[in-house]
């Protein structure tokens, strides 16, 4: 793997000068780190041409097995992703959800990436891994709970070995690693997988987790989506090195993949999980996507970002360029396009359904699962609680206000 | 307050943000530093616009690591500083909790003295704003129990802005705890008025009845409940601490020994929280006043609910309400 030249070296402060706001502080620049980018893993260009290089051809076997019907799954995913997440964007806009992170732009990263995994490895999320929970199984409308604010997670993560999303940056990192480590221990050649964002990389959680890993040479990959923002902080703000370099560091490989090529990312992403099978340690993927939304429903891009930006990840478009291929291909027809719209349609309609009629919460859940083996403090409460509660319902069946209760 | 040519209707975000600004401009030495605080202008807009005024050296966009944020501001103080920092949400201090309080609170003894350290941490905290996990909770109980540490919360847009000036003055740590759902309230503020020690309680409604003790986002509450209670004829005082530590006991202990009785509202959990602390002391200075126990209002032994409970989980006029009457009722 090449290793780029880092950004700008800085003179070092001459003696004495203190920085302040005197304005003589040194500014810290990102010059032309862009025109240094490393090149990408790409499998298809954004016209839908596959790509064959040496540079990709070590990933490419990767993917060698797979089938105009597989590629026709891929597209299936990634559009009925982008459709479950357009409905939880449209349901949040209608106040049926609290809020809502999409996914918009990511898609090949996260079916990519997914559609890798077999049914015994371990996925850690963040909060933005619809894709991945689809090809996991987990059922798109149990995602939505934790949104509407019903509950705080929503499914049960040994159901599909998928773990409940985690909101604090960078925390489920040391979780996987450690899942990992458990797995090693077990001798068992399932993989772990660990999602995060550039801005995450930045979290000592995550320096930590790469320590782990690295020392006890946890069978763990590690999934950075780059998609350029961390809310409103640029990449730069995090890094000076491209992200995927951080490993070197480390001891084990980092790679940088087209994040809106599917295959490219199916393919690394099985590279990866072979090293960890195959009792090789850790990987680091950067997966180089582009959040297309805003970075929740409650964030204003337009504050921080150009239009033109977005305007030219849209060229890049991971579902246009993968139908550009089949088409190309002649491996699908009218048919497969039609009955897919049918599906989207029906899924869109399937969520709005199922999100309107999610109940509110019994308010008796809040003491619900607070300790595994109960506890006195939380039995008191729920009483007083349910006393409290009665005594609304004393006051209207009878028409008298509640006596005193707590003496 | 009276009529003023200085006094203006703000927000009390705006006022914080005006706080910063008049700090920005008095003292080179303060800076601002947190995850989206520049173009952004924080996700609260609490910075709005000040990285445009005072440039990205004074307003900084740090990388996205609590530890880092407060492990670097204690540098920057070591070297004269005094940098402000936001943490995004109350839930998200806890990578820094480490650098708080193993650190930030305890510098100024281990070195006699000799090293002080001017930082202020602001946290929006608290709920009620129908947020995902980690959004709304009230920690604040976690850094009243480390020496070294000064806790303040404003409940209005005037303390907003003073206590904002007094806290980055201060040469000790000062963790500022920002009522999130109170931000959009709007009040007056007098930019030019002197105003009272940073410590000290007040009472913002007199009454004889029974004292209620609140500060940050529940003494809206109290002050509502105080109108509703008025309404069958009970005179309630309320009682806004503004800070949690240091704790004005002497204020409280005034009050109770007027009222007789007590009950203090947060929405942090009761077990171990600040009411506890106060319950104890006052029982102890006030024994022979006290009409009726010390009784809290707060949350529960439980997982800062998901949004659609968060009503049943949070203080509500209703179950202060009802606090009073069985405190009355002694
Ligand atoms: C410890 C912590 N600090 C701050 C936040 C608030 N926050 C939520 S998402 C986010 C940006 C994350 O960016 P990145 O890791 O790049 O992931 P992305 O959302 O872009 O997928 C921030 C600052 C948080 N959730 N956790």
């Amino acid at each position: 793997m090449t290793v780029e030249s880092t950004a700008a070296r800085k003179p070092r402060r001459s003696a004495g000068s203190k920085a302040g706001a005197t304005g003589t502080e040194r500014t810290t620049r990102t010059t032309a780190r862009k025109a240094a980018e490393p090149e990408l893993v790409q499998l298809l260009t954004p016209e839908g041409k596959r790509v064959k290089n040496a540079k990709n051809a070590e990933y490419a076997k990767y993917v060698a097995d797979v089938t105009p019907e597989d590629l026709r799954g891929l597209y299936r995913d990634m559009v009925l992703t982008r459709r479950f997440d357009a409905e939880a964007t449209a349901l949040q806009r209608q106040g049926e959800l609290g809020l809502w992170a999409s996914l918009l732009g990511q898609e090949a990263a996260q079916i990519g990436s997914g559609r890798a995994l077999r049914d015994d490895d371990y996925v850690f999320p963040t909060y933005r891994e619809h894709g991945v929970a689809w090809c996991r199984g987990v059922d798109p409308t149990n995602l939505l709970g934790m949104f509407r604010g019903v509950n705080n997670g929503g499914w049960d993560p040994n159901g599909n070995n998928f773990h409940l999303y985690t909101i604090v940056i960078g925390s489920q990192t040391l979780h996987a690693t450690g899942y990992a480590m458990g797995v090693a221990k077990d001798g068992a050649d399932s993989a772990v997988i660990a999602y995060f964002g550039d801005g995450a990389s930045s979290q000592g959680d995550v320096a930590e987790s790469f320590t782990f890993s690295a020392v006890y040479n946890a069978p763990v990959v590690f999934f950075c989506q780059n998609n350029q923002w961390a809310i409103s902080e640029p990449t730069e703000k995090q890094t000076r090195v491209p992200l995927y370099q951080r490993a070197q560091g480390y001891g084990f490989p980092g790679v940088r993949v087209d994040g809106n090529d599917v295959l490219a990312c199916l393919a690394v992403t099985r590279w990866a999980l072979d090293r960890a099978r195959d009792g090789e340690g850790p990987t680091l993927v950067e997966a180089y996507t582009y959040r297309m939304g805003a970075h929740t429903t409650s964030d204003d891009p337009t504050k921080y970002r150009a239009d033109e930006e977005r305007e030219s990840w849209e060229a890049k478009d991971p579902i246009l360029r993968l139908r550009r291929y089949l088409e190309a291909s002649n491996h699908t027809d009218e048919g497969f396009f039609a009955e897919l719209e049918a599906e989207s349609e029906a899924l869109g309609k399937r969520v709005r359904e199922a999100v309107r009629a999610m109940p509110d919460p019994d308010r008796f859940a809040i003491f619900e699962n607070v300790y595994a083996d109960g506890h006195a403090l939380v039995d008191e409460e729920r009483a007083q609680f349910a006393a409290y509660q009665a005594s609304f319902a004393t006051e209207s069946d009878s028409g008298l206000a509640a006596g005193p209760g707590g003496k | 307050m009276a009529e003023s040519v200085t006094a203006k209707n703000l927000a009390l975000a705006k006022a914080i943000n005006e706080s910063l600004r008049r700090a920005l401009e008095t003292d080179p030495k303060v800076l601002i530093m947190g995850e989206d605080v520049g173009k952004l202008g924080g996700v609260f807009r609490v910075t709005d616009g000040l990285q445009k005024d005072f440039g990205e050296s004074r307003v900084i966009d740090t990388p996205l690591a609590e530890s880092g944020i407060v492990g670097t501001a204690i540098g920057l103080a070591l070297r004269g500083y005094r940098p402000v920092v936001e943490i995004q949400f109350d839930g998200f201090v806890f990578p820094a909790y480490d650098q708080i309080v193993t650190q930030l609170a305890k510098m100024h003894a281990r070195s006699l003295g000799k090293v002080k350290l001017p930082v202020v941490v602001r946290i929006p905290y608290g709920g009620g704003i129908g947020a995902v996990e980690h959004h709304s909770e009230s920690p604040e109980a976690l850094f009243a129990h480390v020496s070294g540490l000064k806790i303040v919360s404003p409940s209005n847009a005037s303390d907003a802005y003073w206590m904002m000036q007094q806290a980055i003055q201060s040469d000790d740590p000062v963790i500022f705890f920002e009522p999130k759902r109170r931000y959009w309230d709007k009040g007056e503020v007098d930019t030019e008025a002197i105003p009272g020690p940073l410590h000290k309680a007040q009472v913002v409604r007199e009454g004889t009845d029974l004292t209620l003790v609140a500060y940050g986002p529940m003494v809206k509450l109290c002050q509502e409940v105080a109108a509703a209670a008025a309404e069958e004829g009970k005179n309630l005082e309320v009682l806004d601490l503004r800070s949690v530590s240091p704790l004005d006991f002497d204020s409280i202990q005034a009050s109770v020994e007027k009222t007789r009785r007590l009950v203090v509202v947060h929405e942090a959990p009761v077990f171990f929280g600040s009411g506890a602390e106060i319950a104890a002391r006052i029982t102890e200075r006030c024994f022979y006043h006290l009409e009726a126990p010390v009784l809290r209002v707060g949350g529960y032994h439980a997982p800062y609910p998901p949004a659609r409970l968060e009503e049943e989980y949070l203080p509500g006029l209703d179950r202060v309400l009802d606090a009073v009457d069985r405190a009355l009722a002694y």
